[in-house]
Order: structure tokens, then sequence, then C-alpha cells
């Protein structure tokens, strides 16, 4: 297992500096020059002379050639500095720190609860096949695979302001400030995420334990007289996990781009709202520093299911 | 005494392309009922496109400040935005947006990753190797966050979203050519090809390429679905099709930032479209992916 992991890692590390690499070169060269985009924008607050240009150039250090700027880039990265937002001028670490935790409950609420609904749901539905419940379920299925998160975040907010005329409260309470507001905030949106990744879920859960139920060792179980409990739980359950997490693993992208989305619908101030606000005011050093954030997030997180695969499955720790 | 022949067996040198194809949609229309209704829904919804202003009962940026908001009535059928146009009007030239930024996309990313994919399967060793570190690197983005950046980068507009958009899908098409090609490489009828001095471009256009014609088709029909999303959540986030452009996803994005309290039919048509067109482009996709080989149920999930 140590040798697998340490592997895995390894694979990581050239991935990781490329992904700095596309992001820094993405940012400096394909548009010109980075300040340009800012200034002569006619939408921009306002247009800098050219010694005033140069100056500003000089003071975030972009008169250096690219090879210096992108090492100064990853020096301040490992520091844990990120520099600071062009127009507020507050250091965008910080920023990270206060909303990342708000952002990153709601992904994880969205992941538990995609199991949670996802995971009985396919199995029950794989076991009572072309009942009027597996019917029901494979509707559901169909049509949360195709409703956009977003529109879906959009729709509850109308419900619960039409309805219960009521609103989840719009600034940022942390869950160790007050668990109840904080929670106000996150159940919505992670509702809204999860139930369409537990739409995936249950889609693989019911095609992988379908495979599972047809395969000699269920019929041998069945033969030597194990309960139909047993049966799903110790040898279909078990069998159908890795194709589940396999699904949710590849949904993870998904669901970091579906956050950002749905915290706009929301209007929840995390990081993918501030992602966003960044993109439409041309912040350049925070669009860089979180897409940076987005790209390392989902990394670690492939990483880990890549771990859990090989923790699951002896075969694949071996191979 | 000489036999006539059944027409039902007819040599199939005699059968014209357009009656094979014809056939095909017919058996697919027997096999498949969910993914046949899929089908005409796309069908139906490119006439939409194409007839859009026929059909629509006014000029989908027309303002008309005497009718703002108003609910779905006798002459506004699905109502009226914050600038009194008429919702129907929009979503109607909406559709025009929505298919030729999902069409395209999906067919530039998928062209590239299938040609890509087809030259690194085939040719193996530093250039495989290399390009699969850059997929890696490509694909350690959120999709959604890539076409992001991309945009910020080229700045919104409509070429540039279908530029975003379809570098998104270029990864997974690379990866499933070119699983598809590593299997078909060491086919026998290509070593036979080989053993008679056909060089490698020939190799691959003529023998390798035809292999993953069929999955690349249905991976691009299971990617138009995703293309769909992901046009209409970059217009809602601001940063894709320019306003007052009718895209589905601006006129959802415009209802957040117009009013706290958002009037329904604002939110329920265009939301709605969108999703009755991705769920028949997934409905459509599993159909094809189940009617041209099962098999590829496995390789594609």
């Amino acid at each position: 297992m140590r040798q697998y992991i340490l592997q895995r890692l390894l694979i990581a590390i050239p991935t990781v500096f490329g992904v700095t690499v596309l992001i820094f070169l993405a940012m400096r060269v394909i548009p010109g020059d980075p300040l340009q985009t800012i200034y002569t924008e006619s939408t921009g607050a306002y247009i800098l002379s050219e010694e005033e240009l140069a100056e500003v150039r000089a003071s975030l250090g972009l008169d250096k050639p690219l090879w210096q700027q992108y090492l100064s880039w990853m020096g301040q990265v490992f520091r844990g500095e990120m520099g600071y937002s062009f127009w507020t001028k507050d250091p965008i670490s910080q920023m990270i720190l206060r909303r990342g935790p708000i952002s990153a409950q709601i992904a994880i609420f969205a992941v538990v609860l995609s199991w949670l609904f996802g995971v009985p749901i396919g199995l029950l539905s794989a076991w009572f096949r072309n009942s009027w419940a597996d019917q029901v379920s494979r509707a559901g299925i169909t049509i949360f695979l195709a409703v956009p998160s977003f529109w879906l975040g959009l729709l509850i907010i109308l419900f619960t302001v039409l309805v219960l005329t009521w609103r989840p409260p719009l600034t940022i309470i942390q869950f160790w400030e007050d668990p109840g507001a904080n929670f106000a905030i996150v159940a919505l949106p992670s509702i809204t995420l999860g139930l369409g990744l537990g739409a995936a879920t249950a889609r693989m859960a019911r095609s992988a334990a379908l495979e599972a139920l047809f395969d000699d060792y269920v019929r041998t179980a069945r033969a030597k007289g194990l309960g139909n409990s047993l049966i799903i739980w110790r040898h279909v359950f078990k069998n159908a996990m890795l194709p589940v997490i396999t699904s949710t693993g590849l949904a993870l992208g998904g669901l970091l781009g579906g956050t950002v989305s749905v915290e706009k619908a929301f209007a929840v101030p995390g990081l993918g709202s501030l992602m966003v606000q960044g993109m439409q005011e041309r912040d350049w050093m925070m669009i860089q520093n979180l897409v940076l954030v987005y790209g390392l997030i989902y990394v670690f997180v492939n990483l880990l299911v890549d771990l859990s695969y090989g923790l699951l499955d002896p075969r694949i720790r071996y191979s | 005494m000489q036999a006539t022949p059944n027409p039902a067996f007819r040599p199939l040198t005699d059968i014209g392309r357009w009656e094979r194809l014809w056939n095909a949609v017919r058996r697919f229309r027997t096999v498949s009922t969910l993914g046949s209704v899929a089908l005409v829904a796309w069908i139906l919804l490119f006439v939409i496109a194409i007839a859009a202003p026929i059909l629509s009962p006014y000029p989908p940026n027309e303002a008309d400040y005497s009718a703002v908001r108003q609910g779905p009535s006798v002459t506004h059928l699905l109502g009226t935005d914050n600038l009194g146009r008429d919702i129907l009007s929009r979503i109607i030239h909406g559709a025009r947006i929505t298919l030729l930024v999902s069409v395209t996309s999906v067919f530039l990313g998928d062209a590239i990753g299938f040609v890509w994919g087809v030259i690194s399967g085939f040719l193996g060793r530093r250039f495989d190797l290399f390009s699969q570190r850059v997929i890696d690197i490509l694909m350690s983005f959120p999709s959604l966050i890539l076409a992001l950046m991309l945009l910020v980068v080229l700045g919104a507009g409509i070429e540039t979203v279908i530029v975003a958009i379809a570098s998104t899908q270029i990864p997974a098409a690379t990866r499933i050519t070119r699983s598809v090609v590593l299997s078909v490489r060491e086919a026998m009828y290509v070593e036979a090809a080989r053993s008679i001095g056909v060089n490698n471009l020939r190799l691959m256009v003529r023998h390798v390429a035809p292999q993953v014609a069929a999955p690349i088709l249905v991976v691009a029909t299971l990617h138009l679905g995703g293309a769909i999303f992901a046009e209409s959540a970059l217009s809602f986030l601001g940063l894709g099709i320019p306003p007052p452009a009718p895209s589905w996803g601006n006129m959802l994005g415009g209802v957040t930032a117009a009013a706290f309290k958002p009037p329904w039919w604002l939110v329920v048509f265009p939301g709605l479209a969108i999703t009755l067109t991705i769920m028949a482009a997934n409905l459509f996709g599993d159909a094809l992916r189940d009617f041209l080989d099962p098999k590829l149920r496995q390789r594609i999930d």
C-alpha cells in the first residue's frame, strides 16, 4: 500500500507543475499584457497614462522576464501568500480562508447527500428491477441528470421565497460561529447539488448492482441458502461500491464547477462567487490564484479517489 | 426457369447510401422508443431554430416599457421580462444560440480529440507519453472552471464560448479514441496491411480511424448535453454570451440580478427549455450507444 501511495503522489507532482504553468501562461501570454485588459476595457474604471502604466507594472513585477515572474509567483504560493486584490487591496489568501469553508461545506454535504440518496435508490432499483418503483426511480434519475444545478437552485429559492416567505441569510457565517445560521446558508445549495450528483450515483449503483446480482458468487451465496439481506449487504453492495466511487470521482469536477454556479444562484458568498466576481472585474491576480486553488483541490481530491480504490480493491494496489 | 429475386434479399451494392440510412433509422425506431422521441425533439428544435423569425410573435430584443414583467397572458404567452421583452420569442430565438454553440463546440472539440487520440494511440512512444501528460493537465481542471478561465483570456462572445467549451471536451474525446485505437492497433488486418507496405498515415486514416467512428459519434452525442449545460451556466454567470443576446442562460442570469423576489415565469420557462433539450440529448445519446454497440457502455461510462 505504501508503494502504491508513493507512486500516486509521484504522478501528481508533474501534473500540479503543469497546472501552474498552464494557468500562468494563459494569464500572461495569450491576452498580451494583463494590465491592458484591465485598463483599456471601456467599462473599466480608468485609463492610465503611459508612465502610470509602467509604474503599476513595475510595482506588480510585470516588467521582469516571464520565468522570474513565474518563480516569484510560485514562491508566494509556497509561502501561503497570494498577493492582493487589485481593486479592494485585500489579501487574497485571507479572502480564500474566509470564503473557502462555506464552499467546501457545500461540496462535501452534496457528496454525502448524493450517497445517502443515490446508493439505496440504485440498489433497490436493481433489486426490484422493472417494478413500478424501478420505473419511477429511473425516470427521476433521467430528469435530475438533465436539470442544470443552478436552475434547480433558482426553483428552490423561488419556492422558499414565494411559498415559505423565507430566504437564507446572505452573509458569511462560519460553522464555529453559529452552527444553526451556517446550516441555513449551506443546506439548500448542498441539496441542490446533491440531487444532481445523487442521480449519477444512483444510475451507476443500479447498473453495478445489476451486474453483481447475476454474478456467480451471488448465485453461490443463494444456493448455500444465504438470506436476501446478507446477499445484498455482503455481496452486491460491496461489489457495487467501486464503480460508484469511480462515478463520484468523475463527477467531482462537475461538482466543483457546479458550486460556482449554484453559489451565484443562491447568492452565497463562497469561493466560487469570489472567482466569478474577480473574472467580471478582471482582477487578474485573484483569477490566477483562485483558478489555481480550484485546480489544486481537484488534483488533490482525485488523488484521494485513487487512493481509496487502492484501499478498497487489492487488485488495483498490486497491479 | 429463372427464379424472380426476392426484393428483400437484394445484394448490398444495390442498396443506396440514403436507403441504408433510412433503414438504420427505421431499425433505431423499433429498438428504442425513448431515443426516437428524443431524436424527434431535437429535429423539432432545429426546425424552431431555423424558423425562429417566423415562429416568434415578437422580435426577441424589442423592449416594451408598457408591458414590463407581465405574467403569462394571451398577448404574451410566457410573460415578459424586466424590459417588457416577450419570453416566448426570446426562448425561440435562444434555440438558435443553444444549437449553434452546442453542436459546433462538440464537433470542434471531439474532432480535435479524435485526431489527437488516433495519432497518439497509433504512434505510441514519446508522442503518446507527452500527449497523455498534456491531457492529464487539461483534465486537472473542473471543466466549467477551465472554460471560465479561457473566457477571461479570450473575452466573452459566441465564438469564444464555442472555443472554450470545445477545449473542455478534448481530453475525454482523446482518451476514449486512444483506448479504442490501442486495441485496434494490434489487430490482424492492421498487421496485414502493414506487411504489404502500407504507410503509417494510410494505416491510420483507412484502417484504424474508421473503427473509432462509432464510439466517437456516441461520445459526441453524449457531450451535447454537457455543452448545452456549459453554455447556459457560463451565460448564467455573466461570462458567456454577452447580453442582450437571448441565450437561455442569459435569461436566467438576468433574473437574479434584477429582482430579489423573481417573477416565477422568468425562472421556470427558460430553465425548462434548457432541461428538456439536455434531456433529449442525453436520451438520444444513450439510445444511440446501445443501438450502435452495446459493448460501448462500459468503455464510455
